[in-house]
């Protein structure tokens, strides 16, 4: 903070804003609790050199037209049941003018079970959509040529069954693979920092994120083979400083790992991809986004000698925040939900998911869904916020977040680097404290009453009203189970065999890149959840010791 | 009562959301309770034998993967079986009202839902394991 003493803020705070003490003893911190000043001016913040949009270090933006070229991509989450009920999803998604795909796995999906595995008893297509099979995913993108859509999966351990799943749904609809356009989440990192659903040990999943990077930049040069992911660490419990700094040591642990495998930066690096959360503090997300921009082109450049101007893009899709819904008053989400998608917005994001108001509750209702995309249609073409880009930037307050959320990402790096890196400082629980430690402190903030939560710690109603839920019929999962035993009886077992003992063989050395083994075991219909055994038989399972 | 509240707090299912489990696991060590944290992923089994082994007084299940009507009712069931129906169990995520109703027929104790305060949930461990 630059010393104001003497100058006219100064004097301005002294003579008129001390001398009117309103709402003393409330906090006028963000809500990851970084103080804010009364006003910012020339006096307090260095605003620099700003440079332009489309030029590094790309604070303004990462494209020299942004919404003025091409408004962001408008991609609705969606996964429940089956892949026939997502599938009905996805195209009533699309007839309401939605311009991407995004999958939702469930949870044994994500964990890498097949449906009909014993851990996956009450769970199969409750959070997301349950995909066993090749099979299960033809039917997911049935009636959606893949040449005409760009599809995001957020898979993570099982991410390079689930891509090759979707490289031959192209080779099947007569698509050719380097055709196929999207972005699979791949971010193992921050699954063990955050979302915690995780299968193999680091060290094996970050060869196989290698191995697909590697294969992605020759076969499927259109491919986002990973998005680094801030999003799950903010949900978690972090600031919006910590969402920054280990998101973006994520990265910089896959560029190091690709380049540790001998990959030029240059062919690798323009593919990349990130995904933040869009939280209430206005002003803090715009800063947090504009400092990652900023973060990425200089690191790339100065740090990894990145040639390529591509390589120093930072292109993210944003979410707005899960945690900041609530179940009471649902309604009420509406509006964060608009408010977080603006900062999105503002922030210069590539594509964007505005939560369903009803999402603290149960998964969305088509009704929610829909109002929930006309949200990010309003922005667009009714607010007037994209004719202008980057229109917060010169603002002091802007620039001295920019500048503040910056700073002290640099700082984490200087800490993470000091405990050995990224995957070492997972193995001594270091980020997971850190995000327990703020989460458990903005809880008692709320609790306090120091910070007011509409409808929760203020204004509530004595009863609530009640809205549709969407339900699930536990029939699906009955369903599913049933089609994965089918498919085991009537497939050819000795290619499945086959299949399996070069995966495990190829596993075993380090050298051999998974990818083709995997393709050709999926061609065999082999499931995922046996894929995944068959590396855990190799690789072994990861266990958290867990801190609070 | 003789001693410290002895609390299990338990992460059933597949989902990884555990905000909220280390969260209630720290308020309730803060408000003077000894709190064992099963971690992730656990299986109803599991939970079973580390309540009983550690002599816990309640159990705090976590659950927001959608899967509490199966996963809850075979916890309550393996109490019985192992003799320990007197644990006093609890369930905290995002359960919906009428599950949350049949899941108290079944013996849950009570269900906290979002935004519930942890002071709430201390206050009323505290009592229901006096009268226990």
């Amino acid at each position: 903070m630059a010393t104001t003493e003497g100058t006219g803020t100064d004097r301005w705070r002294e003579e008129l804003y001390d001398a009117k003490p309103e709402r003393q003893g409330e906090l006028f911190s963000t809500i990851s609790g970084i103080e804010n000043e009364p006003l910012y001016t020339e006096d307090n913040v260095e605003i620099g050199e700003l440079g332009f949009p489309g030029v590094y270090p790309f604070t303004r933006g990462v494209y020299p037209s942004m919404y003025r070229g091409r408004l962001w991509t408008m991609r609705q989450f969606a996964g429940f049941g089956t892949a026939e009920e997502t599938n009905e999803r996805f195209r009533y998604l699309t007839e309401h003018g939605q311009t991407g795909l995004s999958t939702a796995f469930d949870m044994p999906t994500l964990m890498g079970y097949d449906s009909d595995h014993p851990r996956s008893l009450g769970e199969v297509g409750r959070e997301g959509v349950a995909i066993d099979s090749l099979e299960d995913m033809e039917t997911l993108f049935s009636g959606i040529p893949l040449d005409t859509v760009s599809t995001s999966m957020t898979i993570n351990s099982p991410a390079a069954m689930l891509l090759a799943f979707y490289a031959c749904v192209g080779e099947r609809q007569g698509v050719p693979i380097a055709a196929l356009r999207g972005t699979v989440q791949t971010d193992i990192l921050k699954e063990y920092i955050a979302q915690k659903e995780w299968i193999f040990p680091p060290e094996p999943s970050m060869r196989l994120v290698v191995d697909m990077i590697e294969w992605c930049a020759r076969e499927m040069p259109l491919m986002h083979p990973v998005s680094i992911s801030g999003y799950h660490i903010r949900e978690a419990g972090s600031t919006a400083a910590q969402e920054l700094a280990f998101t973006l040591a994520d990265g910089f642990a896959y560029v190091d790992a690709c380049i540790e495998r001998g990959l030029d930066v240059d062919d690798f690096a323009p593919r990349l991809s990130f995904f933040f959360n869009a939280h209430l503090d206005f002003f803090e997300e715009i800063g947090k986004y504009r400092a990652a921009r900023r973060i990425w082109a200089t690191l790339m450049r100065e740090k990894y000698g990145a040639k390529n101007p591509r390589s120093w893009l930072m292109r993210f899709h944003t979410q707005t925040a899960g945690v900041s819904l609530t179940a009471q008053q649902p309604e009420v989400n509406l509006i964060r939900t608009a408010i977080e998608a603006l900062a999105a917005v503002l922030g210069g994001t590539q594509s964007l998911h505005t939560n369903s108001f009803d999402e603290a509750l149960a998964l969305p209702t088509e009704h929610a869904v829909r109002l929930a995309l006309r949200t990010q249609q309003v922005i667009a073409h009714e607010t007037g916020v994209v004719n202008t880009i980057d229109p917060l930037g010169g603002s002091y307050y802007v620039e001295h977040m920019t500048n503040e959320l910056e700073r002290q990402a640099y700082e984490y790096f200087d800490r993470i680097e000091k405990l050995g890196g990224v995957v070492a400082a997972i193995k001594d629980n270091f980020f997971q404290r850190e995000i327990a430690e703020a989460s458990f402190q903005y809880q008692s903030e709320v609790e306090r009453q120091q910070r007011v939560v509409v409808g929760v710690n203020r204004y509530q109603l004595e009863e609530e009203q009640q809205v549709e839920l969407l339900k699930i019929d536990p029939a699906l999962e009955r369903k599913q189970i049933e089609r994965v035993q089918a498919l085991r009886a009537r497939r050819d077992s000795s290619a499945v065999e086959a299949a399996l003992a070069r995966l495990r063989e190829d596993a075993a050395h380090e050298d051999r890149n998974l990818m083709e083994p995997i393709m050709d075991a999926a061609r065999a219909d082999v499931t995922m959840g046996e894929m995944c055994d068959a590396l855990r038989e190799v690789w072994g399972v990861w266990r958290e010791t867990p801190v609070f | 009562m003789a001693g410290k509240i002895r609390v299990v707090v338990a992460k059933p299912g597949l989902d990884g959301h555990d905000r909220g489990a280390k969260i209630i696991a720290r308020a309730l060590r803060d408000a003077g309770m000894e709190v064992i944290y099963t971690g992730l992923h656990q299986t109803p089994e599991q939970i079973v034998e580390t309540a009983i082994q550690e002599d816990a007084d309640a159990v705090g299940i976590s659950i927001l993967s959608g899967a509490h009507m199966t996963l809850v009712p075979r916890i309550m069931e393996l109490l019985r079986e192992n003799g320990a129906e007197d644990v006093l169990v609890v369930l905290g995520g995002t359960i919906p009202q009428d599950d949350a109703e049949e899941l108290k027929r079944g013996g849950v104790a009570e269900v906290f839902g979002p935004g519930a305060a942890t002071s709430d949930i201390v206050d009323f461990l505290r009592g229901a394991v006096a009268t226990a």
